[in-house]
């Protein structure tokens, strides 16, 4: 065996090490920085808000005029706001993955939901703790609201608009 | 007002959080990646071997090879089947580790072959060591599905600790080996039990921690800008001390007293976050190794090799050779199998690392150290991530022993710190050090399996926020 054969293998060797090491590095970089990682997360979120947005979606019935199209925070902390109805149903509640998320300590982290069937739209309470209002009624079940019916959540009026 | 705006007024935020929403890949393809790699550099290592003494690749590389491949490609398919979240680069470091260190173990058998016809060959015990190891850390990522069950065990296995420390005492089967009272014979197998005592250990404390962190944390009063623990506290480390103090008196083993009383204090420190502890701990060191080195004549010649090794007086023979070769080795070694490591006594278990720097030199040894600095990384990363504190520490502890260990036999050998007897982690022959390894590993892939793992799908609503207010009707 030659000598310059040795010293190839020699180096060729510690290459070989320093290759290993190097790359395990890199790994432990791509591991940090995964660019991955933002889009999973997304697409977890985006999956837990079609799960929240629940099964009775329906399909978007064309707006004719006079339909409601938004949804208007009258009072509370919120107040002024306005929200499209084109991504119904609606969320509302005091979490992150509420469409209408109020900021009142008074309204469940999944209060309610604003569906429509058809042309006709409801409100649902979601089994919050102090309850949904519309006119002066606790309400139990789904029930018909049409454009002007004050919604109360806590200390929110909610209303249909135009 | 009525104006309708074309998106809601809280679009759903699409940047992930700080770290919880931080989601791990699985980088499954990436160990692979890296394990055949791991699988270059040990067959690699072994064929360089045979080139380096014979001038021919050995003949047996194809078993020897095949039988590498099939332990690491069982060891990730069990990772891909039963913890396919965990780190990716833990397993090929050990791996590399592994087969360098068989190789060289190897290496060292033929030098001494040469030099005694006798010589009963190391590696292949090592390579049946290896497979056992493998097949226990294959056990227990398949037995062991989440990590927190061991939990239940915390003074089970700090009970078996103890027995495991003190069977080398048991007069029948204790065996005495070059000073230290460490081993144990059954029939024909011999048996360090000092070894699987640390991974026992390990978990004894981090389950005692957990309990008992806020009471070691929170009490006790402020003396010269450190927070000083309650007389009462001191309890457990006490305990712990007159453990380590006793393995060191009875059993001759400086190597295993410090690593385990070092270990203890980093947990301890970690779980209370209270330097108070490291004052203690290292005053209460420095008085056990000045015992010590007062009563026990092994540590006494280990202190004296290393301040004066040339001194013909001292028993500085083996620190010599091994500085010997190093030096010869220089920046880029000797090459595989043309230095002449077997010079040094025992190089194929406390003196691996002079052996490797003879010759792959300064370049391949800090290649080396730099693989067990990630090692250690990897496990300290996964205590970081982990979500429950029962693994926060045990991934430190068990990261803590791979530390120490490195640091005290590297530091032993280099001439940094007194000499003492522990193995190189997954280099140096041994059976029960490399078996004991391997299942340390095992737990910090499933620890780090079920820190990497996404949380469920849909936390539970209103963790993170304050508890809806009842309106009081009346």
């Amino acid at each position: 065996m030659s000598e310059l054969t040795l010293v190839l293998i020699r180096f060729g060797y510690l290459a070989i090490l320093w290759i290993f090491v190097l790359s395990a590095i890199s790994v432990i970089r791509t591991d940090m920085f995964g660019a991955r990682a933002a889009r999973e997360a997304s697409r977890a979120q985006e999956r837990r808000a079609a799960k929240a947005a629940g099964k009775t979606r329906t399909k978007p019935v064309k707006a004719r005029r006079g339909d409601p199209t938004s949804v208007v925070i009258l009072e509370g902390g919120n107040s002024g706001e306005t929200v499209s109805l084109a991504a119904a149903p609606l969320l509302i509640g005091r979490g992150n993955d509420a469409a209408i998320r109020l900021d009142d300590d008074y309204v469940s982290t999944r209060h309610a939901r604003i569906a429509s069937s058809g042309e006709q739209w409801y409100v649902e309470d979601l089994g919050s703790t102090n309850g949904t209002y519309v006119g002066n009624s606790r309400i139990t079940q789904a029930t018909a609201i049409s454009l002007g019916t004050q919604i109360r959540i806590g200390k929110t009026i909610l209303e249909l608009r135009k | 007002m009525s104006r309708t705006s074309p998106t809601p007024t809280r679009p759903r935020d699409p940047r992930p959080g700080p770290l919880m929403e931080f989601v791990h890949r699985r980088r499954r393809g990436a160990e692979l990646f890296l394990l055949i790699l791991s699988l270059v550099v040990g067959i690699g290592a072994y064929a360089a071997v045979g080139l380096g003494v014979d001038g021919s690749v050995p003949a047996d590389i194809y078993k020897y090879g095949g039988w590498l491949t099939a332990l690491i490609v069982a060891a990730h398919l069990t990772i891909r089947w039963k913890a396919a979240y965990a780190d990716p680069i833990l397993l090929p470091i050990v791996a590399a580790l592994n087969g360098l260190g068989l190789a060289m173990i190897h290496r060292i058998d033929l030098g001494m072959q040469a030099k005694k016809p006798d010589y009963q060959a190391l590696a292949s015990s090592q390579l049946i060591w290896m497979t056992l190891g493998v097949a226990l850390f294959i056990g227990v990522l398949v037995l062991l599905r989440d990590h927190r069950r061991l939990q239940a065990f915390t003074y089970t296995s700090g009970l078996a600790a103890l027995v495991l420390l003190l069977l080398p005492m048991v007069p029948g089967i204790g065996r005495n080996i070059r000073g230290a009272r460490i081993w144990i014979h059954l029939g024909p197998l011999s048996f360090q039990p000092g070894e699987v005592a640390k991974v026992l250990l390990v978990i004894a404390f981090a389950g005692y921690l957990v309990l008992y962190r806020d009471a070691l944390a929170l009490a006790g009063r402020r003396v010269l800008f450190v927070d000083l623990p309650r007389g009462r506290d001191l309890g457990p480390i006490l305990a712990m001390w007159l453990i380590s103090l006793g393995i060191l008196v009875f059993q001759n083993d400086l190597g295993s007293s410090l690593l385990f009383f070092g270990m203890f204090l980093v947990m301890l420190y970690v779980a209370t976050e209270r330097p108070g502890w490291l004052v203690i701990g290292g005053l209460m060191f420095i008085a056990g190794a000045y015992f010590g080195y007062l009563t026990t004549g092994h540590v006494k010649v280990r202190v004296e090799a290393w301040l004066d090794p040339f001194n013909p007086d001292n028993n500085g023979y083996q620190i010599v050779q091994g500085m010997f070769g190093m030096a010869w080795g220089g920046l880029t070694g000797r090459g595989l199998g043309l230095g002449s490591p077997q010079d040094t006594p025992i190089a194929s278990s406390d003196f691996i690392i002079p052996a490797l720097g003879e010759e792959l030199g300064l370049t391949g040894v800090i290649a080396i150290i730099l693989l067990y600095g990630l090692l250690v990384e990897r496990a300290l990363r996964t205590a970081l991530i982990c979500r429950d504190n029962f693994g926060k520490l045990v991934a430190t502890g068990l990261g803590v022993v791979f530390a120490l260990q490195v640091f005290v036999v590297i530091g032993g050998v280099t001439k940094l710190i007194p000499l003492t007897g522990l193995t190189t982690p997954f280099l140096s022959q041994g059976g029960s050090s490399l078996v004991a390894n391997w299942v340390i590993i095992a737990l910090l892939l499933r620890i780090s399996d079920q820190a990497r793992r996404p949380p469920p799908e849909f936390l539970e609503p209103g963790e993170d926020m304050d508890s809806t207010q009842v309106v009081s009707m009346r």
